[in-house]
């Protein structure tokens, strides 16, 4: 990833966008943040939260007109949170010392003239940042009109006590100075910089330019007048009502001018969104209870602790968090989108291979598109994620467990045990070519035979077949070139076969074909069901089946495809079945752990994705605080918190699948799952395909081995490809067993190969009590260990392991 | 770990002889580990016990895969 890469992806996620009422203040004050420390009750924070942003706190947390109300998510829910009276609560109550740590003193000699809030405003950021300061005031006192306000509005101790801070600062203060034309243009000769503050200066002829209101005419932007070097602010009063915190702003920007001055900056870059602006955060209230807000019971001294507490906790702390409230995966890293991209590219170009502790985390995405989907502003982790893969291999630093055993999976469906591409039996052309996919014939063998026979029946022009993989597995791992070659060996045969329409049964494949095949004609097997009508006379599922509700567990890579998703609903009503939509369905469905290889590289995340498809469980409560694998840091918005973000979305009705790794993954998972195929063309009459359990992944060979079998001798072929030695030995294997090696994506095959290499050799060792034997066997980057005994005809298994770490030898 | 009893419990088949634990070597993803296991003191067949495989070699192999 190049450097503009990552800033192109960082500005597409807005979760660190300023919420609106930071964006509306005029001095951006953190209200979010003082708001959540308000609800918590800690006022030394909050008030710290305003000390940080706003010049006198005590003065403005009084009397500020909060813009930021007006534009408070709260608004539609309730109303805004009174974030004007929770300020005012939190200054009034607090006692605690006012520290100014001014930055170190600069020989720069800065002049203010008139101390209204704008005035006094510019002063005080001027001397905070060590500027040597005088300040002009004609009155006997700082601060101007302030002292007209009501008593019980603004104390005068406070007045006093807040500007204090100027004589901490050793600020030039001179009283009673009358300002004129000959004082101005002596202070003007005098000092390096001026800031003239409107509001006191009104009606005062200092022959500056005037603007409509009789205002010293500025630049909006960065406050400067017509004369260099002079600045000027405030005067809201005459410009249609007095603001203080558009008083505070106009002096704000004449002193942040006067620093670049100083500095020989430009003036005006980067400050586009000084002030109040507008914000790309996004935050979903739709499932926000509306709350009113909550009024002082003494409307004259204003809220009690408890009454301000409450009233804070009407915050509903605006952030998106879209993406992450749909996904385990980004919400089990516990940051976002723009955190994931600094860290991936972090693990490329700055951690370069030293330590790369991002790589299951870019492995671990399906790549499902969820995201995208959810995302206001169109935010693809897949992507990201996918080119990451890419890089990481370039790189050399992809783990080969990662992807690995999904790769050898691809490559014995596109091996002579399963690829095979034939016309229809007697024809010499296909108009048509059936892709049933890999992974339904690995499950569901019979009922892709049963739909080839129905199609040749139903379809002129010839319809053949095609076995083989369509390369999913290699784009999902990064791995361009197995893809292209897959890419290429399609188009090869299906030009060979006269370019035939294709039938696909796999959604997966459909997206490949349609995405890089082009080329290539590809309709949906539910899309010709449709047109052919289903079939009629032959087995039938069950009445109880017929007459249930279902909810459809739509395949994350249909996300897109609306055509086929409808297809699918039809045929399931048109079988008398009712269907009840899941929340997270259609356009928005989750993965089955299989998308992006996650399974592989991220076994654990894949187990827990589905189980949170296939159960109702309880949300994911964080009983001790998360903590991220070493160097990952923690976000600020999530750092103190124990929000769950990832919602749960599962109903008690059976599913209709129509991916077979989803109904797979949910089945193992113990959630009755169907796969349409099996409702359309059930193998035997009254048939329950929900009641159906888990298959493992030797099966899944062995089925895809069988399938290409019966189709060849249908076709008058001879249907076996021959057996190695060790194939031909005879498991017993407990279920038990079974679905433990299985978790361990132990084959069968590796468990025969062990055994072979042992019994050959006599490589094993015996148990003195048991008398089984343990062994094991390294055929590839793996090393298989099996503890069997003699059984009959062959060998009873009764555990197996394995491991990556190779087994160099021993000490001699 | 001590594997002693693990030694005791198993025999190689091909030499006959008891088990007696050694260093083995290991090796993945460019780094290296020696680990006191049972082995075969005539051909060197070594006992890789399924406690250790699912856990700390695991932990290792994950350590070096995402370090």
């Amino acid at each position: 990833m190049e450097k503009d890469e990552l800033i192109a992806w960082e500005n597409k996620c807005i979760q660190e966008e300023s919420p609106e009422c930071t964006s509306a203040c005029p001095l951006h004050v953190d209200a979010r943040l003082f708001l959540k420390e308000t609800r918590k009750g800690d006022w030394d924070a909050a008030y710290k939260v305003l000390n940080k942003t706003m010049p006198f706190a005590g003065i403005l947390g009084r009397i500020c007109d909060h813009p930021c109300e007006e534009r408070c998510k709260r608004g539609s829910i309730g109303g805004p949170i009174a974030i004007g009276a929770l300020e005012r609560y939190c200054v009034e109550r607090f006692t605690g010392k006012k520290r100014v740590q001014p930055l170190p003193r600069k020989n720069h000699r800065i002049a203010v003239v008139g101390t209204g809030l704008a005035g006094v405003t510019a002063a005080w950021d001027l001397l905070k940042k060590g500027f040597v300061v005088t300040v002009f005031e004609s009155g006997d006192r700082l601060g101007g009109s302030l002292w007209d306000l009501p008593e019980q509005i603004l104390p005068r101790e406070v007045i006093t006590e807040e500007f204090s801070v100027f004589e901490a600062l050793k600020a030039d203060v001179r009283l009673g100075t009358r300002i004129d034309k000959a004082l101005f243009e002596q202070i003007c000769e005098e000092y390096e910089a001026v800031i003239l503050d409107r509001d006191s200066l009104h009606g005062v002829d200092l022959s500056l330019k005037l603007d409509n209101d009789g205002l010293i005419a500025i630049d909006a932007a960065t406050g400067a007048t017509e004369r260099s070097g002079v600045f000027a602010g405030g005067g809201t009063r005459f410009r249609g009502g007095f603001s203080p915190v558009m008083e505070t702003l106009e002096g704000r920007k004449p002193a942040l001018s006067i620093e670049r001055l100083m500095q020989k900056v430009g003036l005006t870059f980067g400050r586009e969104n000084e002030g109040p602006c507008s914000t790309r955060l996004y935050t979903n209230i739709e499932e926000i209870d509306p709350l009113p807000r909550v009024v002082a019971a003494d409307t004259v001294k204003g809220y009690t602790e408890e009454e301000a507490r409450k009233e804070a906790e009407r915050c509903i702390q605006c952030e998106c968090m879209e993406c992450v409230k749909k996904c385990l995966f980004l919400e089990r890293y516990r940051a976002y989108p723009k955190k994931y991209a600094r860290e991936i590219f972090n693990n490329e170009r700055i951690l370069l291979g030293a330590a790369h502790q991002y790589n299951v985390f870019t492995n671990s995405c399906s790549t499902c598109g969820l995201c995208e989907t959810v995302c206001p502003n169109d935010f693809y982790m897949g992507d990201l994620c996918l080119e990451a893969r890419r890089t990481m291999l370039k790189q050399k630093f992809m783990p080969p467990s990662f992807h690995e055993f999904a790769l050898q999976d691809m490559a014995h469906s596109n091996s002579e045990h399963f690829s095979l591409s034939r016309h229809e039996p007697g024809k010499t052309e296909s108009s048509w070519l059936y892709f049933p996919s890999c992974q339904l014939c690995s499950t569901s063998p019979g009922e892709v035979l049963t739909s080839y026979r129905f199609l040749r029946n139903k379809l002129s022009g010839g319809v053949g077949i095609m076995f083989r993989c369509c390369g999913a597995p290699a784009m999902w791992a990064g791995r361009d070139d197995l893809f292209i070659e897959s890419i290429n060996d399609i188009r090869n045969a299906w030009e060979q076969m006269g370019k035939p329409c294709i039938i696909t049964a796999c959604s997966t494949c459909e997206s490949i074909f349609g995405e890089h095949l082009p080329e290539m004609e590809t309709v949906s097997l539910w899309k010709v069901l449709e047109d052919t009508g289903l079939p009629e006379g032959g087995p039938s599922i069950a009445e109880a089946v017929k007459s249930s509700t279902v909810s459809i567990a739509d395949p994350c890579i249909t996300r897109n495809v609306p055509a086929t998703r409808q297809s699918v609903r039809r045929i399931v009503q048109s079988l008398g079945i009712t269907i009840e939509e899941l929340p997270l369905s259609n356009e928005k469905p989750e993965c089955c752990g299989y998308g992006g290889l996650m399974y592989n590289a991220n076994p654990e995340l894949a187990r827990d994705v589905i189980a949170h498809r296939a159960r109702r469980v309880p949300p994911p409560v964080l009983t001790k605080p998360f903590s991220p694998p070493a160097g990952w840091y923690r976000t600020g918005l999530m750092e103190d918190t124990d929000t769950v973000y990832y919602h749960t979305t599962v109903n008690e009705h059976d599913y209709v699948a129509y991916c077979a790794m989803c109904r797979d993954n949910l089945a193992a998972h113990g959630k009755r799952s169907a796969h349409l195929i099996e409702l359309v063309f059930p193998n035997v009459d009254g048939a329950d395909p929900a009641a159906r359990g888990w298959i493992s992944w030797s099966d899944r060979r062995a089925n895809r081995v069988r399938v290409k079998g019966e189709l060849l001798r249908e076709l008058g072929e001879k249907g076996e490809v021959p057996m190695e030695e060790h194939e031909k030995i005879r498991l017993d294997i407990s279920a038990e067993v079974l679905r433990r090696i299985d978790d361990q994506r132990i084959l069968e095959d590796d468990i025969r190969k062990v055994i072979d290499y042992a019994e050959k050799n006599q490589k094993r060792l015996r148990h003195r009590e048991s008398g089984n034997y343990l062994a094991y066997y390294q055929p590839e980057n793996v090393t298989y260990w099996v503890e069997y005994s003699p059984h009959g005809e062959g060998f009873k298994i009764h555990n197996a392991y394995c491991h990556r770490m190779k087994i160099v030898g021993t000490k001699r | 770990m001590n594997y002693s009893h693990e030694a005791e419990a198993w025999n190689c088949t091909s030499c006959g002889a008891g088990l007696v634990v050694t260093k083995v070597f290991f090796t993945y993803m460019k780094g290296n580990f020696e680990v006191d296991l049972p082995a075969c003191p005539e051909c060197g067949l070594v006992l890789v016990p399924e406690d250790l495989v699912r856990g700390k070699m695991v932990e290792a192999e994950r350590i070096l895969e995402d370090k």
